[in-house]
């Protein structure tokens, strides 16, 4: 396998993983979570803009309502002149400039203040206005917004009362702006605590639905792990591990009774057979009796097949021949396997053909591998007509280790390829040709046995059976294995 | 031809003893397997039929036990365990053959002649002959009335097989065992489409068939 196959495998399962975070519900809820957060640091944010900027205006308005009050008194009391000098006084009183005054007469030329001109700017029913104040500073004009109210006096006379609202806007914009970026951060903190709550959740899920997948392809014995902090996902998992060990021991029991009844009737069911081929013995042997005897000798016989297979599936299920297992290379096995059946193949008029590279080693049983192989061959060379093909072919790569065997027969409908492993399962239109409907049972039997897949596929036409292994390192000296053929 | 028969179920050892006397042996039966060491060791039996599960002894201890003393008597082992590991351990214990149970007479009584004709003649030799049928195992060579006749290597094993049983019923599964080096069970019949091709190559040009069918039993290479 080359380096960038890896990477791009590598991207792919990375974007797939980003996908089902994305479409988890845990990230679903998250992002309404973000949402409703969101709104409620909006409305926090507002009422804190509200209670402050808010109040800095209405403090504005009351000054600047005060200051008018106190100068219409002194218009009232002391007239013109009174108002012009204590508009004088104040603005004298007031360098910065943060108190604005202008007093003009009826051709707005002014008469008191420090405004130069009248603002351009229209003022609203309540005579409020707001303009921009331009200051000479040391070097460049500022410009600066003010809020001003405007009246009418007597004699033609317009007066404007303001005040510099520099230190206003500052605090609305500050404001503003940690409005802005409290939300945004907020979202994006938000945003990523639930990428990572979903990722860890996602994981979690994950395992149970991996594990989940190993134990429908057969593996009940596998248990879902649990992390050992007795949280919710803890709980599930010993659930479902309860809810497995259960199904396991029904599972178990079943078989165990099937194996029972298989065992427990072989050995009669062997004494009759003796006692048959003693009865056939005593029998001349052109008469009809003999030839009923054979008959049912030869019925006893299949039937005590049948209970020798489901016995042998049975100590095959059991595990206790993985300890036995070896390299084996299955370029030769199935050498051998085409060997065998070739001339049963070229009796009914089939081609059967094998491909397989020099070498490829896999860990293993040879014996049953050559079984499960025989299974199959056999099952392809009966169900396919006269004059059809049948293939074994060996692929190894990328640390696996593929075997197809296929015909070009009538196949399995793909409805039923998940049914023809259990056992006794016979498709109906195969029901006439010999065959116990274990010789299938037997061959997932062993592939179980290896960890291997099997998986049934559609020839066009006819039945592809593939059997993946994982590659094994060959052995170091040749001469220990145990499948040379000679 | 005498014969030890050590088997603890009743009903088996009553119908293998009945059977193997009317094949024309002599058959001693027990059913303890302290007994059957005591007899195998004191007895001059040609072959030791052994049940590998006995009480008293089992059928593993009694080879051990009658091979570290010295005694090659050749023995079959019975067993219901049928395992490839079952099978090794039996044989490596000093065993000549491992029957599984169940198993037809015939199959028995063939492994039985095999042992008995093991025991007498274990000269290793390099040309087998059938009448006029020879084999050079040296040369790996097969000749039929002086012509030579091509085999493929699986053929040239068969035939030997064949050969060196010649007079005796060989049934499908010691060929099996013998000619091919898997341990399986074959759902079809494998073995008789083989031979045919085998009879195909020896028989078919001549007046005399060598490689005959037995009935319910297997194939036997024979002049007569």
């Amino acid at each position: 396998m080359t380096t960038p196959n890896f990477a791009l495998g590598a991207l792919a399962q990375l974007r797939s993983r980003a996908a089902r975070i994305l479409l988890s519900s845990t990230f679903r809820l998250a992002l309404l979570y973000v949402f409703l957060l969101g709104i409620s640091v909006a409305i926090l944010l507002g009422f804190i803009y509200w209670s402050t900027a808010g109040y800095m205006d209405r403090q504005t308005t009351a000054t600047i309502q005060a200051e008018i009050r106190g100068l219409a008194e002194q218009y009232r009391q002391r007239g013109l002149s009174g108002l012009t000098k204590v508009i004088s006084e104040r603005v004298a009183r007031d360098p910065v400039g943060f108190n604005v005054y202008l007093l003009v007469d009826e051709r707005l030329e002014r008469v008191v203040g420090n405004l130069d001109r009248w603002p351009s700017d229209v003022p609203d029913v309540d005579g409020w206005i707001s303009f921009r104040l331009r200051e000479w500073g040391l070097a460049r004009a500022e410009e600066h917004a003010a809020r001003a109210q405007v009246f009418k006096l007597r004699g033609g006379l317009h007066l404007l009362v303001g005040r510099d609202v520099r230190d206003l806007e500052a605090t609305r914009t500050i404001i503003l702006d940690a409005l802005t970026w409290g939300l945004a951060i907020t979202a994006a903190l938000a945003l990523l605590g639930s990428w990572l709550m979903s990722a860890s959740l996602v994981r979690r899920l994950e395992s149970i639905n991996q594990i989940s997948a190993e134990i429908m392809e057969g593996d009940l014995s596998r248990r879902i792990s649990a992390t050992g902090s007795g949280d919710d996902f803890d709980q599930l998992a010993s659930g479902l591990n309860r809810m497995l060990e259960r199904i396991e021991a029904l599972m178990a029991s079943v078989r165990q009774v099937s194996d029972n009844i298989a065992h427990d009737l072989r050995t009669p069911l062997t004494r009759l057979r003796n006692t048959l081929e003693l009865l056939r013995a005593e029998l001349p042997q052109s008469g009809k009796a003999h030839a009923l005897a054979e008959e049912t000798i030869a019925d006893t016989d299949e039937m005590l097949t049948t209970f020798n297979a489901l016995l042998r599936i049975a100590r095959i299920e059991s595990g206790s021949r993985r300890a036995a297992f070896q390299p084996v290379d299955l370029a030769p096995l199935v050498a051998d396997l085409v060997e065998l059946y070739e001339p049963v193949a070229a009796e009914r008029g089939q081609r059967l053909d094998a491909s397989a590279p020099e070498s490829a080693w896999i860990f293993g049983d040879p014996d049953l591998l050559f079984q499960a192989l025989t299974n199959l061959v056999d099952n392809a060379i009966k169900y396919t007509q006269p004059g059809g093909e049948i293939s074994v072919v060996v692929v190894a790569g990328a640390g696996r280790v593929r075997i197809e065997v296929a015909d070009n027969g009538p196949g399995i409908a793909s409805a039923l390829h998940d049914q023809v492993f259990r056992r006794f399962f016979r498709a109906d239109d195969s029901r006439s040709t010999p065959g116990s409907g274990l010789g299938l049972s037997l061959v997932q039997a062993v592939v179980q046995l290896h960890r291997a897949t099997i998986a049934l596929s559609d020839n066009r036409p006819g039945l592809r059976v593939a059997l993946g292994f994982g590659l094994a390192q060959p052995p170091k000296s040749g001469g220990e294995t145990s499948i040379v053929s000679g | 031809m005498r014969i030890l028969l050590v088997e603890d179920d009743r009903q088996m050892a009553d119908y293998l003893h009945k059977a193997l006397a009317e094949a024309g042996a002599v058959v001693d039966q027990t059913s303890d397997g302290r007994e059957g060491l005591l007899l195998a060791a004191s007895g001059d039996y040609d072959v030791l039929i052994l049940d590998r599960m006995l009480p008293g002894l089992d059928g593993l201890g009694i080879v051990r036990t009658l091979r570290a003393s010295g005694n090659q008597t050749p023995v079959l082992f019975l067993s219901a365990l049928g395992d490839v590991d079952d099978r090794v351990e039996g044989l490596r214990a000093g065993g000549d053959d491992y029957l599984i149970k169940p198993f037809a007479f015939s199959e028995l009584q063939a492994r039985v002649e095999a042992l008995l004709r093991r025991g007498s003649a274990e000269a290793p030799e390099t040309r087998l002959r059938v009448a006029d049928l020879e084999m050079d195992l040296l040369k790996r060579e097969v000749s039929r009335a002086g012509v030579q006749i091509q085999l493929q290597p699986r053929e040239f094993r068969l035939l030997e097989c064949l050969m060196r049983h010649a007079g005796q019923v060989v049934t499908r599964t010691m060929l099996l065992e013998q000619v091919w080096d898997y341990h399986f069970d074959p759902q079809t019949n494998v073995i008789d489409v083989h031979i045919s091709r085998l009879r195909g190559k020896i028989d078919k040009d001549f007046a005399l068939p060598l490689l005959n069918t037995v009935r319910g039993a297997g194939y036997m290479l024979r002049a007569e």
